[in-house]
């Protein structure tokens, strides 16, 4: 007895297209992504623990976990602001603003770093105007938050958008006929219409902050225990031939990268299951 | 000037609410969209101004010989190059990947579309060391590679296939939820007619995911063109040789020649720019022709839901 693995259908190509799919998925992503498994698998318990909990690496940790949730959240509140004033309000030049939110993902990292740095150095536009304030921004952990909310405000922006978009404006009117203000009218009804995509939003902008390398290397100042990321830390382990070392801090960010994105896809579920019902 | 937003004059003719019920008073307004301003003015637009400005600092004749430099041209054209492989590489797959999973329904579709993305959720990094793992000194293929003497970590190979990696995705993420949504039919029609498959393809496939194709290719360039964490793994960062544009731009920056590395720089923020402006003219395009309930392109885009 034959499983039906496959509908049938009368359109051709089904072998070749899937074959080819398989077969360059598991060359770039699957067999490289195994090799990292493995490399850690066969260092042994007690050494991988000693490199992933050494002091460096956990002040690493530190920063970057704190840096990316504080930007997550900055962005989460911008980010909301400029949503709802690029989707609810007319002003001049809105579409080119608009399509402006998305420069942190076209911008490569690496010009986005030195024109942060360059901006908000003690003799920069901005760094300038800190200064008699006591604020020092670049290479301080200031400054990584500052990368960090740069290259992250385009996921909040473009989850909330379409959210926003699609509030069923006959909610907010009964509301507002039934003597609710517009703040409790906000509180009440929009914002937990959008909290789906508020919380979509803020993992997402978090992932990318912590992965991120090129936006904060140059700004960060990269001194060991205050302001070395992780991720910086994987290139000075492989600069050093340490590849082990290097692998194992890797494997820690991965593993929190896809229980990121298992948080990040429930979320979405929720989100449209939410609007189907 | 109105702040009904785009849904508020479809209730203006009920009498019982007020026009303005769904809008804030003229001052939140203004506070609200002062506010957006001021901040993306602080974190993107400053900081975009900064890298132009920077690169003119010593004057347009500085600035233009800043490209005269053999290492600065090396790094254009490898920079392109790597394009020139990765993009049309990523173009096929994309393509091959939606027609299987848009087309037929089989037993693992959603696994197999999880996996796809599985590259925008890797840092980049990441993304770079897992090649190293493979194919450096140390990896697995390494010692057989120095034996027939072939080099792929710290050379050009290797950097194309980090950045394949993180461009993974790009087109196959376009298409195929559009192709889900457009389903089989004409398709179908076409060969009942007596067209070939690949006639049906090029014909009628084709034409109606064009602009879904095009979007994910500008995308897939642009960071294909930008990438660095990844490129910076695997490269060995040697000038003239295996140094990319942003590569460059990071040598020339720490060796505090701040106008050739923002020269660089200034080319690379051009090419985000004109990615913008093509982007958005896709998006309106798309729009005008669909105008009503196409989900596919504009989920898509907001969630742009690129970890990385």
């Amino acid at each position: 007895m034959k499983v039906a693995l496959k509908q049938p259908s009368v359109l051709p190509g089904f072998g070749l297209t899937l074959g080819y799919t398989l077969f360059y998925l598991g060359l770039i992503v699957l067999l490289p992504l195994l090799a990292l498994v493995l490399r850690s698998s066969s260092m042994g318990w007690a050494e991988f623990w000693r490199t992933v909990s050494d002091a460096r690496v956990v002040a690493s940790y530190r920063l970057t976990f704190g840096a990316s949730l504080l930007a997550a959240g900055v962005n989460t509140v911008f980010g909301l602001m400029v949503a709802w004033t690029l989707v609810r309000y007319t002003f001049p030049l809105r579409r080119v603003i608009d399509a402006l939110v998305d420069l942190p993902f076209a911008l490569p990292t690496a010009v986005s770093g030195i024109a942060l740095t360059a901006v908000y150095a003690p003799n920069g536009w901005i760094g300038r105007c800190l200064q008699p304030l006591g604020i020092k921004a670049a290479f301080t952990p200031l400054g990584v938050l500052i990368a960090l909310t740069f290259i992250g405000l385009p996921f909040v922006v473009r989850t909330l958008q379409p959210a926003l978009a699609d509030l069923d404006a006959e909610t907010e009117e009964a509301a507002v006929s039934l003597g609710a203000s517009r703040l409790q009218t906000f509180m009440r009804v929009t914002l937990p219409a959008i909290l789906p995509a508020l919380l979509t939003g803020f993992a997402l902008a978090f992932a990318r902050a912590l992965g991120e390398y090129g936006s904060v290397v140059f700004i960060s100042g990269n001194m060991p225990m205050r302001t070395e990321i992780t991720s910086l830390l994987i290139i000075t382990k492989l600069e050093q031939y340490d590849t082990a070392g290097a692998t194992a801090i890797a494997v820690v960010m991965l593993v929190a990268s896809f229980v990121l994105l298992l948080i990040i896809n429930s979320l979405q579920w929720w989100s449209s299951h939410r609007k189907g019902a | 000037m109105q702040a009904t937003g785009a849904i508020a004059p479809v209730f203006a003719a009920d009498a019982s609410v007020p026009r303005s019920a769904r809008a804030e008073r003229r001052w939140t307004r203004w506070l609200l969209i002062g506010g957006s301003l001021g901040f993306l003015g602080l974190v993107l637009v400053v900081p975009l101004i900064a890298v132009f400005t920077e690169a003119l600092r010593g004057g347009l004749r500085t600035y233009l010989a800043s490209f005269a430099d053999a290492d600065a041209r090396a790094a254009i054209w490898l920079t392109l190059t790597v394009a020139a492989i990765a993009v049309p590489a990523n173009l096929v797959f994309g393509v091959m990947a939606a027609w299987a999973i848009a087309k037929f329904d089989f037993v693992g579709k959603s696994v197999l579309t999880t996996l796809i993305d599985l590259p925008f959720a890797v840092s980049p990094v990441v993304s770079g060391l897992i090649y190293v793992l493979l194919f450096g000194l140390q990896g697995w293929l390494g010692p057989w590679l120095a034996e027939h003497n072939a080099r792929v970590i710290f050379a050009v190979p290797g950097i194309v296939l980090a950045t394949m990696f993180v461009t993974f995705p790009f087109v196959a993420r376009e298409l195929i939820p559009l192709m889900q949504e457009q389903g089989s039919e004409e398709e179908q029609a076409a060969l009942s007619l007596g067209a070939s498959g690949w006639q049906c393809f090029w014909r009628v496939t084709l034409p109606n995911v064009k602009w879904a194709l095009l979007y994910g290719v500008i995308l897939c360039n642009a960071r294909a063109m930008g990438e660095f964490g990844a490129v910076s793994v695997v490269s060995g960062h040697i000038r003239g040789q295996t140094n990319t544009m942003p590569l460059h731009v990071e040598i020339l920056y720490n060796e505090y020649n701040f106008v050739g590395a923002f020269a660089v720089a200034s080319l690379l923020a051009l090419l985000a720019l004109a990615t913008l402006a093509a982007k958005s003219a896709v998006e309106w395009r798309h729009r005008a022709l669909r105008r009503s309930g196409s989900a596919a392109l504009a989920s898509s885009t907001a969630c742009g839901s690129v970890p990385n």
